[in-house]
């Protein structure tokens, strides 16, 4: 029996929740949208650089194939090769939807999208609406979801924080729980079908360039219910961070696209102002080591060559920075090019990169792994979807700048109609009695205990702790001895968490409770990511491991799953679906040979 | 003398308990915004004089000043406390919730009546689907650099903060929304639906309602020309009552 009166709900108000939630809603389905904050503030504000799209427009022989070989090459084959495909071909008209949606792309003298140049390619491809272009363009979807608000397809939930699935004896999802966070109040919400597009785990890991909401916590909590958790181990570190106390701010690619140029003293430890340290005393050791691409190497390539150069002694002041010279290139063009960024840089830090060059490091940014989901973007659960950065499966190893934007919408739209087709087709049956209140009371007693717990330990010194091993252990470069200690870290806090008191009398609008379940989420996902590093003994893209320099297709050409058990994640592995282009070694020190 | 930053900070259990000032002494760190500081208390809930309390509540999320969200008022003027560094303002810091929105609780305010306002100034583009209809219209590249600035608006709420216009008494919409609907009027579909938006601001709390006090375009830190957008809006509607009373 099918459901003629379908209701489906997303959770995340991001580019993909926004995505999703419009495609359904134009095939006159309800959709219920739940997002910690008001979700023209969700992460996606952040990015900085563009989406890409083999448009062609500069004659350069680009072509959605190019786009597709790029992206699959860029992440270390570890991605299926036929939905980075599908991606890559539906990319131009993605372009022009948000186009017709009012984005104020950049434009050319012609009145064409512009289009730049991005790290891991050597075509102009990435069409960008000033510095601020995921701003723009969920501003773009947020004013169409808004569209249909008033038509009264779409219900906001906002300030409401995704607690589990509510799923019945056959694994099947029927709905969700959730918790209001002004409230507390926690509720189960009746579904067809859940979306979960909650973006990265930035905060496991401290501070990252990831906003304050990515934690990973839904993530978590679906993994706990039997959701596969796929290639944690991948963790994009962006070469070109600003170091903050609060977070890393991100200082977008598109700094090296439009011409920025790193660099450091060749004197080790060399004190002079920058622009007293003559050209023949710099060294450019990224157009050095790296003549093809220069600047323009992709992440994983960049960060590890500048926390290299660090190690060696060569950061600025002897510190763990380097110079991104944007200083050569006229104001006026840094202006109309990269405005935004260059002044979050002026606030943040209070130099003026047009004069001065910029100081950055590397710093946690991505999560290419993520939900393991099918081609149609449904997880192992029936009834359960991921779409965006939460879920694993398109970049693969290493993303390519501006590929995430892309890889959110994509996912949106092919689950839009997906979660339709699985709501319609899903039935409700007589199954249901209790289920949603049986959730809903283990959630309330979560809280309970947490509220009523006393003890010596903090749960914000607790997130901090995590961080630090998280960054100092499981991100640009991960030995096996130091992954061990860090889940033996991560177990130790697990049990320390049972002593934290949350400081609170009053549970009007607090955070310490939700940070305090979001906290143990966060740590069981860590040891997913931290134990999946510690099983792949090679190097992939981001994946670094100087005992095992090298990448190993015999051996890990293959994603890695995680399946959680009490007594801690049990890992088994998945071939990659490289049936279009064939693995070559990866190297941006010549050109990249098309295959 | 330790090397720490002093804070007073506005608190307020809930919508409709009464406000306490606290102060607080946490850490300081070279180049530190004020949110550090907010996450220095969370970690170590105590006032200045000992005392246990609650750690504060606010709201924020991106923490590079594009979401909007951790807006506040901070020694007197309002602002995101992200790009508050605490070496450039005086101490004691004095942080206080926006006062032209309801209080959720400490330095969080409900600014739903904003994310309202863009519902009824019809702040979106007609568009007839997302199914693949090719490119959108040729835009001059300087209309874009224009619509781009005006599409910069965060939803802060700085400009309703610092409008005299905007109190108990008045309806008035306030600066944000009213650049909205410059932004949409200035595309070219956008511009097909023009009429609608332009009579929503022509009704009560409308563009009328503006005092022309210009405080919202020195507030805003994204520096949109929001007494420009309202000027244009001036002669657009004063042009569209002519016209559609010409018409009747």
């Amino acid at each position: 029996m099918a459901n003629a009166d379908i209701r489906v709900s997303v959770i995340g108000g991001g580019l993909a929740g926004l995505m999703t939630t419009i495609k359904i809603a134009e095939q006159g389905h309800r959709v219920d949208l739940f997002s910690l904050v008001p979700v023209r503030r969700s992460h996606s504000v952040c990015a900085q650089g563009g989406i890409n799209g083999a448009v062609n427009t500069k004659g350069e022989g680009d072509s959605p194939l190019v786009h597709f070989d790029d992206t699959i090459y860029g992440g270390d084959f570890l991605a299926n090769q036929p939905p980075v495909r599908a991606m890559c071909e539906m990319a131009p008209a993605i372009i022009y939807m948000f186009d017709r949606m009012g984005v104020p792309f950049s434009r050319t003298a012609e009145g064409l999208i512009d289009f730049r140049r991005f790290g891991g390619t050597k075509h102009h491809r990435t069409a960008f609406a000033g510095a601020s272009t995921g701003q723009q363009l969920l501003y773009a979807l947020d004013e169409q979801v808004r569209r249909f608000e008033v038509e009264g397809l779409v219900t906001k939930y906002e300030w409401w924080e995704f607690l589990s699935a509510v799923l019945d004896d056959n694994q099947v999802c029927r709905g969700l729980t959730a918790m209001n966070l002004r409230t507390l109040e926690v509720k189960a919400f009746p579904s067809d079908a859940i979306v979960m597009a909650t973006g990265g785990v930035g905060s496991i890991f401290g501070k990252s360039t990831n906003s304050v909401i990515c934690t990973g916590s839904a993530q978590a909590a679906l993994y706990q219910q039997g959701v596969k958790y796929a290639n944690g181990e991948f963790i994009q570190v962006h070469p070109t961070a600003i170091p903050g106390e609060d977070k890393l701010r991100l200082m977008s690619e598109s700094a090296r696209g439009e011409g920025g140029r790193v660099w450091v003293p060749k004197k080790q430890g060399d004190e002079r102002d920058p622009s007293s340290i003559p050209e023949s005393e710099r060294w450019y050791f990224l157009e050095e080591k790296y003549p093809a691409y220069g600047n323009l190497v992709p992440r994983d390539i960049a960060t590890r060559e500048i926390f290299q150069a660090c190690l060696d002694g060569y950061g600025v002041g002897g510190g763990n920075m380097v110079y991104l010279d944007l200083t050569h290139i006229p104001a006026e063009t840094l202006d109309r090019k990269l405005g935004a960024i260059l002044e979050i840089y002026e606030k943040f830090v209070g130099d003026d990169p047009r004069h001065t060059p910029m100081k950055i490091f590397p710093g946690m940014h991505y999560t290419m792994g993520g939900i393991w989901v099918d081609y149609d973007q449904m997880t192992n659960v029936p009834g359960v979807f991921a779409v965006g950065e939460c879920d694993y499966s398109i970049h693969g190893a290493n993303r390519l700048g501006a590929n995430s934007l892309l890889s959110c919408i994509y996912a949106g739209i092919v689950t839009g109609k997906a979660a339709v087709n699985h709501a319609t087709g899903a039935g409700r049956g007589e199954t249901l009695n209790g289920l949603h209140e049986a959730e809903l009371k283990r959630q309330v007693a979560i809280n309970e205990k947490l509220k009523n717990q006393r003890g010596p330990e903090n749960a914000y010194s607790l997130h901090e702790e995590m961080g630090k091993w998280m960054t100092d252990h499981v991100t640009v470069v991960r030995y096996n001895k130091k992954l061990e200690e860090t889940d033996a870290k991560l177990q130790e806090l697990i049990e320390r968490f049972d002593g934290i008191d949350i400081n609170e009398k009053i549970y009007w609008a607090t955070q310490a409770l939700p940070h305090a379940r979001q906290l143990y989420n966060m740590l069981l996902l860590a040891r997913a990511i931290t134990l999946g590093a510690l099983n792949r003994n090679e190097s992939r893209g981001a994946h670094y491991k100087p005992d095992f320099p090298a990448r190993n297709d015999e051996q890990f050409l293959k994603t890695t799953i995680a399946t959680y058990s009490r007594e801690g994640p049990e890992f088994s592995y998945e071939p990659v679906d490289i049936s279009q282009i064939k693995p070559r070694p990866r190297k941006y020190d010549v050109d990249k040979k098309a295959s | 003398m330790a090397d720490t930053v002093r804070l007073k900070i506005k608190r307020q259990d809930g919508p409709d308990t009464s406000a306490r000032w606290e102060e607080f002494e946490v850490p300081h760190r070279k180049g530190e915004n004020l949110l550090t500081c907010l996450m220095d208390i969370q970690k170590n809930p105590v006032t200045a004089d000992g005392k246990p309390t609650t750690p504060v509540v606010w709201e924020s999320n991106c923490l590079e000043e594009v979401c909007g969200a951790c807006t506040m008022v901070i020694n007197g003027r309002v602002r995101q406390g992200c790009t508050a560094l605490v070496d450039k303002i005086e101490q004691p810091i004095k942080v206080e919730p926006m006062t032209k929105f309801p209080v959720v609780r400490d330095l969080m305010v409900d600014r739903s009546r904003m994310f309202e306002s863009l519902k009824k100034v019809h702040a979106w583009i007609d568009i007839d689907g997302t199914h693949d209809l090719g490119p959108g219209p040729r835009v001059a590249p300087d209309v874009q650099q224009t619509r781009y600035v005006l599409s910069t608006c965060m939803t802060c709420g700085c400009c309703l903060e610092a409008c005299p216009q905007i109190n108990p008494r008045s309806q008035f919409i306030g600066a944000a929304a009213l650049n909205q609907v410059r932004l949409f009027n200035e595309h070219p579909s956008g511009a097909l639906h023009k009429d609608v938006r332009l009579e929503a601001i022509m009704d009560d709390g409308g563009i009328s309602d503006c005092g022309n006090a210009q405080n919202c375009v020195q507030v805003c830190p994204k520096n949109i020309p929001l007494t420009d957008s309202i000027a244009a809006l001036y002669r657009e509607t004063t042009w569209y009552g002519l016209f559609s009373w010409l018409k009747r």
